[in-house]
């Protein structure tokens, strides 16, 4: 018999012994980070970046794949006892030798999860992990000349850039609301000092928001610079509507942290048949929301419609596409996004 | 169905107002659940795996005594708090606001035969929702019993007390059988329904895993000591079975719980729903580790008004709706478990033989059973 064929053996008798439980919640008692466990990380240290930023260093489990600089990781944080999952894009270069990885959370208002993560996080904490996604990304070949555009925590995948690989020519145009709120900003000045980029920090508490038509008075040749861009929505919608007017589209790569648009109608009361839960939902709520404040165990990805991590066989009743206000009526074999999807009346969701 | 209906003074606002006294107990507990509940549990499952883990440990040489004494204690107790106060609580959805799948009703399996999902459907939906309603609440005398003067007595009730001890010591087998509902499902028209059918094998599949891991497996790995852990995983379920059994007769089997008939929950209201399970539940007083081991089912009263509040959070409430017990002059019953457990063999056996005439009980008689 081979080897592998006498692990799995070995692995069945173990099984038998540990009915109703598996061998791994015994294994997970002592080794939540081994190979073959559901991907953990525990938190190793938290470090403060601006008064309300901070790079919370992670150790992954053995089953962590590696990201590509500029892609972003869910993580699974248990606030106030609850599991909530975000996605935070990764600012620690590629293959760092101590194996760790790092994210940069800025604590927005209300935010439940970004809040802990920079005001209460401990190191030690052990969180649930996501194989790193995103297609925010620098391509093999590296562009000759690059802008980066990025607005608030939205330079955080760039981070994650300029540590990972060098460019010949790299400008960077960064706003935020004054000097200090800027994240990174020594290191950024430092690689400014070392003729490694060029940098225009725009204080829009002083200076008022970026114009987006005037960005060829900070960066005359930014039509001939693959750009990439990351910051609220007003930002790239603004890029996306510049760029496309010169025709200079595809030199453009968005990273968005939430869904566009919200289309709202009327809600309707939401059955989620497996668990055996009905509550009530608004028309501007997605689904998962809902689903999750119920308590019942929903799939979850991006939270933007993005990832389709989340999809959900809908049984019986109509949903609407919170980004196109598209309805979506139940049929057999038919999926939602319950993360972009709200109640169009009254509606069974298979969970 | 006694003499005296004990709610007979409360209008039918009171009724309600109670019930939104009890919605407010209920609302504090939920805003305020958090960390340190999530870490309740997550110790207590942790500390029953090593426990158990230590305990099958120990049994591999459960050939010398005092090894199989130390082995078979624990495993007995680990085996309860994994019914108890995990899999019960876990499977009624009281941690499932943590969103953690690992301890989530719907993900949930058990060290029983009857298998979660079936489990879920007789005791979450039929007997909370219909407690102690005759022909609606199977757990009323698991349909084999008599337990209230107003049903019709039979020759086989002659039996009862005899029934329900094989009952206590095989109590996992007696609840996959009712929640299969044997009863019904054996008779000739029902038997190929392919549902209950399809259950049946459940049960089978669930059985034999088991049976295979308590009686084979963990035996033919003691090697030598093969009898004597297969004699202590005996002894494991069977202090399991008695000790669950003896829990849940105390729920509602003691003089002085009410039941109800079918009629009287026809368009009850929420405040009336509460009433009924606070007259249909009592509880059992003792210490933390008391509470602890039965699942904090000895705060029944409160599981039955809350069944999806954290168990941890069960002994405080109690203050609160003890509180209203009194406010309204309701009688709460409670009680140190010998005496409940006393009580509830006292009224199987007095109800396996006819009435005793008068039918009707009197007044006095009620008190006297009740403050036994």
């Amino acid at each position: 018999m081979t080897s592998a064929a006498l692990r799995s053996r070995a692995w069945k008798l173990l099984e038998m012994v540990t009915t109703p439980l598996l061998p791994s919640d015994y294994l997970d008692l002592v080794s939540p980070l081994r190979a073959g466990a559901d991907l953990r990380g525990r938190i190793e240290a938290v470090h403060p970046e601006t008064g309300d930023a901070a790079t919370v260093v992670i150790r992954p489990g053995r089953g962590w794949r590696g990201h590509t600089a500029g892609q972003y990781l869910r993580i699974g944080v248990d606030v106030d006892g609850r599991r909530l999952w975000r996605a935070y894009s990764i600012t620690s270069p590629t293959g760092r030798p101590d194996g760790r990885i790092t994210i940069t959370v800025k604590a927005v208002p209300d935010g439940k999860v970004s809040n802990h993560l920079v005001h209460r996080a401990t190191p030690g904490t052990l969180i649930q992990l996501d194989q790193p996604a995103g297609d925010f990304v620098l391509p093999q070949a590296k562009p000759a000349k690059v802008l980066y555009l990025t607005a608030g925590s939205g330079i955080t995948p760039v981070m994650g850039m300029l540590r990972d690989s060098e460019v010949d020519d790299a400008v960077m145009v960064h706003c935020a609301p004054q000097p200090q709120d800027v994240i990174f900003r020594n290191e950024l000045h430092g690689l400014v000092a070392d003729k490694k980029l060029r940098l225009t920090e725009v204080h829009t508490a002083t200076a008022g928001r970026l114009d987006i038509a005037r960005l060829g008075e900070l960066v005359p040749d930014w039509a001939e610079r693959e750009t990439w861009a990351c910051g609220p929505a007003g930002l790239l919608d603004a890029a996306e509507e510049h760029w496309t007017e010169h025709g200079v589209q595809e030199r453009l790569h968005t990273e968005r942290f939430r869904p566009r648009t919200v289309v709202a109608g009327d809600g309707g009361a939401v059955t989620f048949s497996a668990t055996g839960r009905t509550v009530d939902a608004d028309g501007a709520t997605p689904l998962l929301d809902i689903g999750e404040e119920a308590g019942v165990l929903m799939p979850s990805g991006c939270r933007m419609g993005i990832c389709f991590g989340c999809v959900t066989p809908l049984k019986a009743g109509a949903v609407r596409d919170l980004r196109t206000g598209e309805i979506t009526e139940a049929e057999p074999g038919v999926l939602i996004q319950t993360c972009v999807s709200a109640a169009a009346g009254p509606c069974d969701i298979e969970r | 169905m006694t003499a005296i209906d004990p709610t007979a003074h409360l209008t039918a606002e009171q009724i309600e107002e109670l019930g939104r006294e009890l919605d407010v107990i209920r609302d504090e507990v939920i805003a305020d659940r958090g960390e340190k509940d999530a870490a309740y549990i997550r110790k207590v499952i942790s500390a029953q795996r090593k426990l158990e883990l230590a305990s099958r440990g120990v049994l591999l040489f459960s050939i010398f005594p005092p090894a199989w004494l130390l082995g078979t204690a624990g495993l007995s107790v680990a085996k309860i708090m994994d019914n108890m106060e995990i899999g019960h609580n876990v499977l009624h959805g009281q941690w499932d606001w943590m969103r953690d799948p690992k301890i989530h009703s719907t993900t949930w399996e058990w060290d029983h035969v009857s298998p979660a999902e079936q489990w879920k459907h007789s005791h979450n939906e039929l007997h909370h929702t219909y407690t102690n309603v005759i022909g609606k609440d199977n757990d009323l005398g698991y349909g084999i019993m008599r337990v209230d003067e107003d049903q019709k007595w039979h020759p086989l009730h002659l039996g009862q007390p005899l029934w329900n001890f094989v009952n206590a010591c095989f109590f996992e087998y007696g609840i996959a059988a009712y929640d299969l509902e044997l009863g019904k499902n054996l008779q000739k028209r029902h038997r190929r329904n392919p549902e209950f059918r399809a259950r049946a094998k459940a049960v089978g599949r669930k059985i034999r895993k088991q049976v295979l891991k308590d009686y084979v497996i963990h035996p033919l790995l003691s090697g030598p000591s093969f009898l004597t852990t297969l004699a202590a995983t005996f002894t494991a379920n069977l202090v399991r079975n008695i000790w669950s059994h003896s829990v849940i007769m105390c729920g509602h089997f003691p003089e002085g719980v009410r039941v109800f008939e079918r009629q009287s929950v026809k368009g009850e209201t929420r405040g009336q729903w509460y009433l009924r399970q606070m007259m249909g539940s009592a509880n059992i007083s003792g210490s933390r580790a008391m509470h602890f081991m039965t699942g904090n089912l000895s705060h029944q009263i409160e599981h039955h008004l809350f069944p999806d509040l954290p168990s941890n959070r069960y002994a405080d409430v109690a203050v609160k709706v003890r509180a209203l017990f009194e406010k309204y002059e309701l009688e709460y019953v409670t009680g140190p478990l010998p005496k409940q457990v006393f009580s509830a063999w006292r009224k199987v056996v007095r109800l396996s033989l006819p009435n005793k005439k008068p039918k009707v009980k009197t007044p006095a008689r009620e008190k006297e059973l009740v403050a036994a």
